[in-house]
């Protein structure tokens, strides 16, 4: 596709494609507007087997002048079919697993930050930067790394070590704000008007936010250029759960799939759930929470496309709901448990959300449901703390099964 | 009460490409009222039906009003007012 314009998701105004986020005239959200009338399906479907195995494969859908390029490319990860936690959640549907913690920097950010940052290389940008709840962090200084340009990369001061660690070995400039997410993108936003930086996520976020449609494609061509019936996906701003679905109708319009979007179902935590209740009362803006939680990836109290998110899930026919922190440790357990995968506490969240659909009834026999797993659970290993124990023996044979009498034993 | 607002650049062309505007008041509401005194053009931009549009987010002293009392947010001397775009951010 070629890239027009940007445009104004609430008005309709259009813009310049060059580094800008906000309409002029009404301050609603700039989106990419591509004209797609010159593509062909069957030609589109040849480049893209024929593509990279990563995300530009699918650069025929990405807002590039020219061809996109990228030293550390994320994108196809493993979809997984997880029969075993279907059997343990008790529900007789095709349950797969999106693992996209298998991306160069442990999350789905490396999407988002390929596209933003060969974007900023494009528009001329030598400094790139972000406010990051820690995924967009690790992967902004790591991308800048890789790309030979300079980062400033800003989060709250309190966030998980892990992720604090996993910034900082890419030679970034590393700045603890003291305050939540929501200051720290009121700072980003600020600083954004007087410094020549590519902010990803606030100057940049328009394009930016395209890279998540790659999550779309990928599963649509991993299923054999199928949709899912459900999709379940993690919350925070809100831009990933909506960017999926322009993805699959983005397909659905220029006929390389058939049918008709997935029911979307969103997933909160309760320490920070602003979209969901927005979508519990009916509202069609988001009113702004202080964020109490342990999944801090998704503690946006102030969600850019939460009202967008709102309106998806409501026209889908699917839902938006929270859970508790237990849940979350419950959701990482099982998932562990039954696929093999460990997730952060956000992929918590979206298993825990998973339950409760079952629990509710919601999801029919013989459903194909995609779940989104987002981050890596190396990342927020205290979520899983104090949840088993380890048994601790002297080096010799009597030690071990005084411990472990009733294992069985050969010959 | 005097106070400064901040202009966020997306609305500089509305206020002749001031970047902060002296106006005064006792409320949010009373303080923006006077902005669009001055610069007509601004109203419609951030406003609509009286309220502010969904995508504006106002602060006082970095303080976002929703956790305060809306346009009714009462003002002290020296207070910094900032209008900013919520589109930013997130993941």
């Amino acid at each position: 596709m070629s890239i027009e314009s940007l445009r104004c998701k609430e008005c309709g105004a259009t813009y310049e494609l060059d580094a800008r986020f906000a309409c002029e005239s009404c301050f609603g959200p700039l989106e990419v507007a591509y004209d797609n009338s010159s593509l062909d399906p069957a030609e589109v479907r040849r480049r893209i087997q024929a593509g990279s195995q990563g995300i530009w494969r699918y650069a025929d859908f990405l807002p590039f002048v020219g061809r996109p390029g990228d030293p550390l490319e994320p994108g196809l990860t493993p979809l997984l079919r997880a029969d075993r936690l279907a059997e343990r959640l008790g529900v007789d549907a095709e349950i797969w697993i999106k693992n996209d913690a298998a991306n160069p920097t442990h999350s789905f950010k490396d999407r988002v930050v390929a596209v933003a940052v060969a974007k900023a290389r494009e528009l001329g940008f030598e400094t790139v930067a972000c406010a990051s709840t820690g995924n967009l962090a690790n992967a902004v200084a790591a991308h800048a790394a890789a790309a030979g340009l300079e980062s400033y990369v800003f989060v709250p001061a309190n966030l998980e070590e892990q992720k604090l660690l996993a910034t900082g070995v890419y030679g970034t400039n590393l700045v603890g704000v003291r305050g939540n997410y929501d200051d720290v993108n009121r700072l980003c936003t600020q600083l954004a008007e007087t410094r020549p930086w590519a902010f990803v996520n606030v100057n940049l976020r328009p394009y930016y936010a395209e890279g998540s449609k790659t999550l779309a494609y990928e599963t649509a061509e991993q299923l054999g250029w199928e949709l899912p019936d459900r999709v379940v996906c993690p919350i925070a701003s809100g831009s990933l759960f909506t960017k999926l679905g322009r993805g699959f109708q983005e397909w659905i319009e220029l006929g390389l799939v058939e049918g008709e979007l997935p029911v979307f179902n969103g997933a909160q935590a309760e320490g920070c759930s602003p979209v969901a209740t927005a979508f519990a009362e009916g509202w069609d803006v988001c009113k702004p929470q202080r964020p109490e939680t342990i999944a801090k990836s998704l503690a946006i109290g102030d969600p850019a496309d939460g009202p967008y998110a709102v309106e998806q899930a409501r026209s889908t026919g699917g839902a938006i709901d929270a859970v508790g922190d237990e849940e979350i440790r419950d959701g990482i357990a099982l998932l562990a448990e039954t696929t093999g995968i460990f997730t952060e506490t956000a992929g918590g969240v979206t298993i825990g959300v998973l339950a409760r659909l079952v629990e509710r009834g919601e999801i029919g026999v013989g459903e194909r449901v995609v779940v989104y797993i987002t981050g890596e659970g190396l990342k927020t290993l205290d979520a899983t703390r104090d949840r088993f124990r380890m048994e601790e023996i002297d080096p010799d044979l009597e030690s071990f099964e005084t411990k472990f009498e009733q294992q069985e034993v050969v010959a | 009460m005097a106070v400064t607002v901040k202009i966020p650049t997306q609305l500089r062309a509305a206020t002749g490409g001031e970047a902060e505007v002296e106006v005064s008041g006792s409320t949010v509401g009373e303080v923006l009222d006077a902005v669009f005194e001055a610069h007509g053009d601004l109203r419609e931009r951030i406003t609509q039906d009286g309220d502010l549009r969904r995508f504006v987010n106002v602060y006082v002293s970095g303080e976002d009003i929703r956790f305060q009392d809306g346009l009714e947010t009462e003002i002290s001397e020296g207070d910094e007012v900032t209008i900013l775009p919520a589109v930013a951010g997130g993941c």
